[in-house]
């Protein structure tokens, strides 16, 4: 019990230092809370949808201010998409670069583009890094038997 | 000195010409209203200078700093540069006419003086004439110089000739600074004017009064000089008319009567009788005029032998009185004068003028045989017949018959004379025969010794071919003139002691200002690093931030990539200390701003309990490892909820005084944050809350068990003693704004006295030594304070050594309409409000720690009952057995609720503990919420995102909703095309192909074609409700949302208050 309890300790300070860092916001919460015995993967499922999305605009994003006359429409758009899947699942820091992205595409500021691109890879894999971890938490406090605990 | 020789000659003069003067007594008027003139001008000059010199010091200074600067001796200090360089002469004239062209110098004179030719000191005096716009500028300046000073410039003026004015240039900037001290030079000059002044006056006045006196002396010696003259005179001319009348007798009755009717007998007689009429003669003779031709008839006739008296004196007299016979005969003479009747001796020359003059006439004088004495004797010539008083000389000299002369024994007539006068003593009379000037003879009076003044009164004793004068004189020289020495030097003395007062003054001024300037300078250069240093600070914060958080996010992830526990440990250590780095910046920055007056406060409206809860979440993990008993928290349920301010800041501070307190606590004790109303601590009367009262009461009893632990704390009441604005109520708005006061109690070391000044000083530390106990860069206090300045606040402490600390800060912030509390708490979890209503028992010793239980529990809505100890509990328990079972179970968290008290934790713990049953009320509430309104409710979702498609999906079959997902807008179109049997759809706005806007057109267009079809037969009226999902929401998009028909919208991540709304907007309605 007391290792279970040490992994929900730490599962919890791991969460609040996520939510302190801004990696994730309240969204990621409420995701949480959505997950239930009805639905035992909820997050991670979601989770996991997110990441694919995520890598394949990012691509898409890289090869788009790639091309010889940028299609800012079309970057917008899918920055735009990766700002809502973000959001959806809480990713705060990605969310807020890719405001910045937008602010640039409006502007047409390829220089900006290239850089925030690289600041949203960047963003994006230390939140799924984070996420990673979590769910590895998640997982051994599932198989040392104890309960995932809520959060606030 | 040479001043005062020359002064002193002046006064010599002055003398002298005053004694000349003395007879003009015309001018001397004149001269009384010139020198009365002079002396105001004279005391006008000093007080004028000495009202400049203290009053427009300032003023002058100024002036004289901007001229000389401006110029002057720039340019003279370069010159004397140049000539000093050992610079020939034509380069000094090529300078001049620079000087001339540039400056408008029109003379410029420069002399050299070389001290000592082998000391290698010069002194350079230059003069230079500007002539400017409005005056003339003249100025002097003299500068000793070393030559060795400047081996090198030299040198490359020996070089480069057309180097000069360059070198000149530097030089000047050089000079430049002490420029300012030509401004003491100037009050210097005046200061030797103003002594120059003073000694000219003490001198003047010397001469003034001393001259006063002279003249007193001068005046009292001709008055008595003039009186005894005059007397002299007057009984002399007295005696003489008496001999005149005398003689006038003997012409009457000698020769005019046949035999006469005088002989010596009868002469004798009457003159011995009459000898008081004049008191001055000694004796009186008559002698007969004797022809050569009759001598022997009149030798025959008395028997006599006309001889020559022959005398030491070597006068030619004839003597009646000596023995005749032993006197040789008389050389051979056109005439004699034989004495007949005599009285004293005759001498020819004066009996010739006698004669022909018919006055009296005088001899010089001579000793007088019988007395010795000096003597004169005055002759009147006796005529036959009675002259007209025009008559010629030769008409006298016929009608002449004889000689009358009478003797004056001068000193012993002049002493009789001095004798009756007054003050005899004090002066010395001499009485001179001047006849002839280059033979003077003193008839009266001892030698002459100088004593300076000296009268002398002309005598008229009635013979105008004799002259005589009076001398006189002051027995002793004239005693110093006390009075106009001690006056003179007073002045003297007062004037040496202003200006040295003045000149000390001046030095003082003169140091002042300089320590002045360079404490000016001091302090520009200070502030100019000040702010240098704010603007570092902030640069090379951001700057080391961003790789911070390279490093930070790689270290993390290195952290979550397999490690066996030594790494882990190395990366975990590296992270932690990464993250006090980043928050050590964070802080720097944080002042930084603040100081440079960058950091704007927001205006966002937040609730207070969820701040406070935030705070000590953060700490609680911190607090559980430093076994602090106790970090509580406690708010005055007379402040509002929610109020409009800047939450981060707010809480900052807080954190930061919760975060000192913490350092300083150790094992035992415990912090508290309380939050109030400014009014009520003000208030002290009619406290409304309970728990105020208890603990401004308890630290005024200063009971041990009434602090949160039962350690004694400080009195917190004077933290807040110092605070002006505290009861200031007019400051702030009543209506709008409402002020907090926020206390953090804690038993920690607390802080030492001679600490306490300068706690709130950016990065001062109570114990700044190496060897220091307790980390930190000292920065959080001061940026609390600078954050409650921000926030219209104040911040103060007490602390006592040993017992702890309690610090308070006011802030202000604005009213805001309060939210619900249920609303606030479902932020939390929906599940609270399930424990409202229900009742528990809170058993505690101490007050305040119960207090603080139940302000939590209160907050979730349940009625807490306070009891300090089981048996009270026990009796509490029978009277009311129906709540029961509440109390078992508030009994049973207590024993699981981890200290510190939070919300959270305590909702969390209640879900645990309380029984199933309730478990069950609680889902059942909670589904009560949305899912009656959701429940089997068959929903479509439209949203290009998977993810947001599939939360979208989790959430409403959270609900209990039947969720459909479709991914563009196009499938959507298909899916809605009526008849279908979705209750609702969630559509995104913006999707490719077909965005939200579009999709819900057509889609309403296919409901009305549909609804026009069916319209005879169904009274159905399709109409499904689409709610657009978005994360901006802007007024246009609203406005364009509805436009197109659109029933609602939810934002974007769900929220799900948001949510139930739009949820009971469609389904309730509809």
């Amino acid at each position: 019990m007391a290792a279970v309890a040490q992994l929900q300790r730490q599962f919890i300070e791991y969460t609040t230092s996520l939510h302190n860092e801004g990696y994730l916001d309240d969204q990621f919460t409420q995701l949480q809370k959505l997950q239930d015995e009805s639905n035992p993967d909820f997050v991670v499922e979601v989770v996991s949808l997110y990441f694919e999305d995520s890598e394949k605009l990012l691509n898409n994003l890289a090869t788009a201010l790639q091309q010889k006359s940028v299609d800012y429409k079309q970057v917008d758009s899918h920055v735009h998409q990766f700002k809502g899947s973000s959001s959806s699942i809480g990713a705060q820091r990605v969310a807020t670069v890719c405001v910045h992205f937008r602010n640039f595409c409006e502007e047409k500021n390829l220089e900006g583009c290239v850089r925030c691109l690289q600041q949203l890879k960047q963003e994006y894999i230390l939140v799924r890094s984070k996420l990673e971890t979590l769910f590895r938490l998640e997982q051994q406090i599932v198989q040392a038997g104890g309960q995932i605990p809520m959060m606030e | 000195m040479s001043l005062n020789c020359k002064l002193s000659g002046l006064n010599n003069r002055l003398l002298t010409k005053s004694k000349m003067r003395k007879p003009l007594r015309g001018s001397s008027t004149v001269w009384k209203w010139k020198r009365l003139f002079l002396f105001v001008w004279v005391i006008v000059v000093v007080i004028v200078i000495v009202f400049g010199l203290s009053l427009f010091s300032g003023v002058f200074r100024k002036k004289e700093m901007v001229t000389v600067t401006a110029g002057t001796s720039e340019d003279n200090n370069s010159l004397v540069l140049v000539e000093q360089f050992n610079v020939s002469k034509d380069l000094l004239h090529e300078l001049a006419n620079s000087f001339f062209e540039s400056d408008q110098i029109s003379t410029l004179n420069c002399t050299k003086q070389l001290g000592n030719k082998m000391s290698t000191k010069h002194d350079i005096s230059c003069t230079l004439k500007v002539p400017n716009d409005e005056q003339k500028v003249e100025v002097w300046g003299q500068c000793p110089v070393h030559d060795d000073k400047a081996p090198m410039v030299h040198g490359k003026l020996a070089r480069e000739d057309s180097d000069i004015r360059k070198v000149c240039e530097i030089k000047k900037k050089e000079q430049a600074q002490s420029a300012s001290r030509s401004g003491g030079k100037w009050m210097k000059k005046l200061l030797v004017v103003f002594v120059v002044a003073g000694v000219t006056l003490s001198i003047w006045l010397f001469w003034y009064l001393n001259e006063g006196i002279q003249k007193r002396r001068e005046e009292t010696l001709a008055s008595m000089c003039d009186e005894r003259a005059r007397m002299l005179q007057d009984q002399f001319n007295v005696s003489m008319n008496h001999v005149h009348a005398l003689s006038i007798l003997l012409s009457t009755f000698y020769h005019g009567k046949h035999p006469p009717a005088i002989d010596q007998k009868t002469f004798g007689e009457y003159t011995e009788r009459t000898s008081f009429e004049r008191p001055l003669t000694s004796g009186v003779a008559y002698a007969l005029r004797v022809r050569h031709f009759e001598r022997e008839k009149f030798e025959k006739e008395h028997g006599w032998t006309i001889k020559k008296m022959e005398t030491e004196d070597q006068d030619q007299t004839l003597a009646q009185e000596c023995d005749p016979e032993n006197l040789d005969p008389s050389p051979i003479h056109d005439e004699y004068a034989p004495v007949i009747l005599s009285q004293d001796t005759e001498d020819r020359e004066n009996i010739l003028r006698a004669r022909a003059s018919g006055k009296g006439v005088l001899t010089s004088p001579f000793k007088l045989l019988k007395s010795n004495h000096l003597g004169v004797v005055l002759t009147f010539a006796v005529y036959r017949t009675h002259l007209l008083p025009d008559a010629t000389p030769e008409q006298r000299i016929k009608a002449t018959v004889g000689y009358l002369g009478a003797s004056y024994d001068v000193p012993s007539l002049v002493d009789k004379l001095l004798h009756q006068l007054a003050s005899k003593q004090t002066i010395v009379v001499n009485v001179y025969d001047t006849t002839n000037v280059s033979a003077v003879i003193r008839m009266y009076g001892p030698d002459e010794i100088d004593t300076g003044l000296l009268h002398i009164n002309s005598l008229d004793f009635g013979d105008p071919a004799r002259k005589h004068e009076m001398h006189c004189r002051f027995k002793q020289r004239p005693s110093l003139p006390w009075t106009a020495i001690l006056a003179s030097g007073g002045v003297l003395i007062i004037t040496f002691l202003l200006g040295h007062i003045f000149s000390a003054a001046i030095n003082q001024i003169d140091t002042v200002e300089r320590a002045y300037t360079e404490m000016m300078e001091l302090k520009h250069r200070a502030e100019a690093a000040d702010v240098a240093k704010s603007q570092f600070l902030a640069t090379v914060s951001h700057e080391i931030r961003t790789p911070m958080n390279g490093v930070l996010g790689m270290v993390q992830m290195l952290m979550d990539t397999t490690l066996d526990g030594k790494q882990l440990d190395f990366a975990q250590t590296a992270h932690a200390s990464g993250k006090d780095l980043i928050k050590l910046i964070n802080e720097v920055l944080d002042q930084a701003k603040i100081e440079s007056g960058r950091l704007e406060l927001e205006a966002v409206p937040f609730e207070l309990h969820t701040s406070l809860d935030d705070v000590l979440s953060s700490f609680s993990t911190i607090s559980q490892e430093k076994q602090i008993e106790k970090l509580a928290v406690y708010v005055s349920n007379q402040l509002p909820e929610v109020v409009v301010g800047d939450p981060m800041r707010f809480k900052k501070i807080i954190t930061n005084l919760v975060a000192n307190s913490h350092k300083f606590t150790h094992d035992r004790g415990h912090i508290f944050v309380s939050v109030h109303l400014a009014d009520e601590v003000t208030r002290e009367t009619d406290m409304k809350d309970d728990m105020l009262r208890r603990i401004l009461n308890g630290s005024k009893s200063n009971l041990p068990c009434d602090s949160l632990s039962g350690l004694p704390v400080v009195d917190r009441k004077k933290s807040w003693e110092k605070f002006e604005k505290l009861k200031g109520k007019d400051s702030l708005n009543e209506s709008e704004k409402i002020k907090i006061l926020v206390t953090v109690e804690d038993t920690g070391v607390g802080i030492p006295l001679e600490a306490q000044s300068r706690i709130f000083m950016p990065f001062m530390q109570a114990d700044s030594s190496p060897s220091r106990t307790y980390g930190g860069a000292g920065i959080g206090l001061s940026i609390s304070k600078r954050l409650v300045d921000l926030m219209d606040g104040e911040i103060g402490f007490v602390s006592e050594p040993g017992t702890g600390s309690t610090f308070s800060f006011t802030a202000v912030f604005m009213k805001k309409e309060a939210c619900s509390r249920d609303t606030v708490l479902q932020n939390y979890d929906p599940a609270v409000s399930a424990f409202r209503g229900l009742r528990a028992l809170v058993i505690d010793q101490k007050d305040i720690r119960a207090g603080v239980t139940r302000y939590h529990l209160q907050r979730m809505g349940i009625l807490v009952e306070i009891t300090s100890n089981f048996d009270s509990a026990q009796s509490y328990l029978l009277e009311s057995p129906t709540i029961q079972d509440e109390i078992k179970s508030a009994n049973l968290t207590a024993t699981f609720v981890v200290k510190p008290l939070r919300l959270t934790v305590l909702i969390s713990c209640f879900r645990e503990t309380l029984p199933a049953g309730n478990a069950r009320v609680v889902a059942r509430t909670k589904q009560s919420i949305l899912g009656n309104l959701l429940r089997d409710k068959r929903i479509l979702v439209v949203d290009d995102n998977i993810v947001n498609r599939r939360v979208a999906e989790g959430t409403l079959k959270k609900y209990g909703a039947i969720v459909t997902c479709v991914d563009s807008g196009k499938v959507a179109l298909e899916k809605l095309t009526p008849p279908h049997s979705f209750h609702a759809c969630f559509m995104d706005l913006q999707m490719p192909e077909m965005d939200g806007f579009e999709a819900t057109r057509q889609i309403r267009r296919l409901e009305s074609i549909f609804n026009e079809e069916m319209k005879s037969g169904e009274a159905d009226h399709w109409h499904t409700p689409i709610l657009a999902m978005t994360a901006n929401v802007i007024q246009a998009i609203d406005e364009e949302r509805t436009k197109c028909g659109m029933d609602g919208f939810v934002s974007k991540p769900f929220e799900e208050e948001q949510l139930y709304s739009a949820a009971a907007c469609i389904f309730e309605s509809g």
